[in-house]
């Protein structure tokens, strides 16, 4: 026997290789997603009686294309249709060689974060397909109902297939537009799982930019991207009280070790995101997350830096949320009222109405300014906006600070 | 694998045809798709002023009024139909037909029936 975690640790490493090998092979995700499932199955069956076979992954390939080419003997109309495909694919591009076991894992992350697929659907592809994740932990990802995960899952699949979504990597032209799109869906999974304290999500994304950096080596976004979400990682979450509920998101059993390690990792790819070229989007944004680790704490941060920092990402991608905090970091250099003037500056910016971080920031201004009455205001109306329970928690006592203060 | 371009103008003039489009761009890009030998059909529609409207109710009486005219800010003024691989290569020929300068051009996939 073999314990099941190890039996699952080599599915998940092996699931999207597998399937991307038979998207190629077969040019159908719903073909491919079955027999990819059988397989393990079948493994999963087999393995704990017969032992693990040397070569798990070729040995999974083997049993799936087996049982796909079974499917097309039973299945007429889907062989007929499949052969059709192969022809059209042929006439895109010439057919690569078959024999091997090649990383196709590429062609797959731009078909599930197509810009044709509505962005959520792209996120669930993503950890579907590439992940590895089964459709009720998909579905817990999105806090939505097994069922309905699993009808979204089945309609994107529908629109690959009706619209002929390919199963290729963009050429240089396309690239520019389309690899910012599988990037933001790998983000999104971040940053979900940050606000929700899940390490589970935060840990997937970093698992999947890890592939696409193996996959895209020479790309300094990639790497960026990685560089941003380590980075994050490694910092504690932010801690809602004095008290310090800031369990680390590496988790009790993952040591401060683990977390050093991740802040290392980060930096050093911040210096090859940023190297060689116009710095982007997550470039920029990891050399600030880099900026706030080395720091002991926020007072002695390089804020200077910090707000040029941002200055170089809103010309790069403008928008009043990095104004915010733009704003924030100036307030650390300048002092309050800088950070003040450029947060009321932006009040008339229709994306920022009930944005809880602005409110929320701009509280925390009008507090340190000893403006008491305007600060709790405001961080009522942050409570109001607020979407997170740890988010409420955090103001509910800066609320009671303020009050306290008052009381004194 | 076909596709439509449905190619909707931004802006209409009063004539109620659409504005901003140079004859020389969509002559060019004419010559473009009939060469690559993905064109399957394709029309520019006569200004919206020329348009009727029929609708039979479920008793059979029959409707017909002049317009639509135009209500939403985007007015369809042609379309292609092309064949081509797959989405990226319609979504590529969308992205270089004039029409999505000034206005936008929606890609819809044509049903099979036949596989």
């Amino acid at each position: 026997m073999i314990p099941g975690q190890a039996v699952e640790a080599v599915f998940r490493e092996e699931h999207g290789r597998l399937l991307a090998a038979l998207v190629r092979r077969f040019g159908d995700l719903d073909l491919a997603e079955e027999v990819t499932s059988e397989a393990i199955e079948t493994a999963l069956s087999r393995w704990p009686v017969d032992g693990v076979p040397p070569n798990p992954g070729a040995w999974l390939m083997t049993t799936a294309r087996r049982k796909a080419v079974d499917r097309l003997r039973r299945d007429a109309a889907l062989a007929a249709r499949l052969a059709v495909l192969q022809v059209e694919a042929d006439r895109a591009g010439p057919a690569p060689a078959t024999d091997e076991f090649p990383d196709d894992r590429l062609q797959l992350f731009f078909t599930c974060a197509h810009p044709a697929l509505a962005a959520e659907d792209r996120i669930a592809l993503t950890l579907r397909c590439l992940g590895g994740l089964s459709t009720p932990e998909v579905a817990r990802a999105f806090l939505v109902p097994t069922q309905t995960m699993a009808k979204r899952i089945t309609r994107a699949k529908h629109r690959i297939r009706a619209a002929r979504i390919p199963f290729r990597v963009p050429g240089p032209d396309e690239l520019p537009h389309r690899l910012p799109v599988v990037l933001q869906a790998i983000y999104s999974i971040f940053t979900e799982g940050y606000a929700a304290k899940r390490t589970d999500l935060t840990g997937e994304a970093i698992r999947l930019a890890r592939i696409l950096r193996r996959l895209m080596p020479a790309d300094r976004e990639v790497a960026g991207l990685l560089a941003l979400m380590l980075l994050t990682h490694a910092r504690r979450w932010p801690a809602p009280d004095a008290a310090g509920d800031g369990a680390g998101p590496a988790g009790a059993a993952d040591g401060g070790a683990a977390l050093v390690g991740a802040a290392e990792e980060g930096a050093a790819l911040v210096v090859v995101a940023l190297t060689g070229g116009a710095a982007g989007f997550y470039g920029v944004q990891a050399a600030i997350a880099a900026l706030h680790a080395e720091a002991p704490d926020p007072e002695s941060a390089d804020w200077p830096q910090i707000v040029a920092l941002y200055d170089v990402l809103l010309s790069i991608a403008p928008s009043p949320v990095i104004a915010v905090n733009r704003a924030a970091a100036v307030a650390m250099r300048d002092g309050p009222e800088a950070g003040l003037a450029l947060l009321d500056a932006l009040a008339g910016e229709p994306l920022l109405r009930g944005y809880g971080p602005y409110t929320s920031a701009r509280a925390d201004l009008l507090s340190r300014l000893g403006r008491r009455g305007e600060a709790e205001e405001a961080y009522r109306a942050a409570l109001r906006q607020a979407g997170t329970d740890a988010e409420r928690a955090f103001l509910r006592d800066r609320i009671d600070r303020i009050d306290g203060i008052d009381r004194l | 694998m076909k596709y439509m371009l449905l190619i909707h103008a931004g802006a209409v003039d009063e004539q109620g045809g659409a504005a901003g489009c140079e004859p020389a761009d969509w002559m060019a890009y004419d010559k473009q798709v009939q060469e690559a030998g993905i064109l399957v059909a394709g029309e520019s529609l006569a200004d919206l002023v020329t348009a009727t409207t029929v609708r039979v109710a479920a008793d059979g009486t029959r409707t017909v009024t002049d317009g639509p005219f135009a209500e939403t800010r985007e007015v369809l003024g042609g379309f292609y139909v092309i064949d081509v691989p797959d989405l990226d290569a319609a979504l590529d020929w969308a992205a270089r037909c004039p029409g999505a300068r000034d206005g936008s051009v929606v890609v819809r996939p044509v049903a099979d029936f036949g596989a």
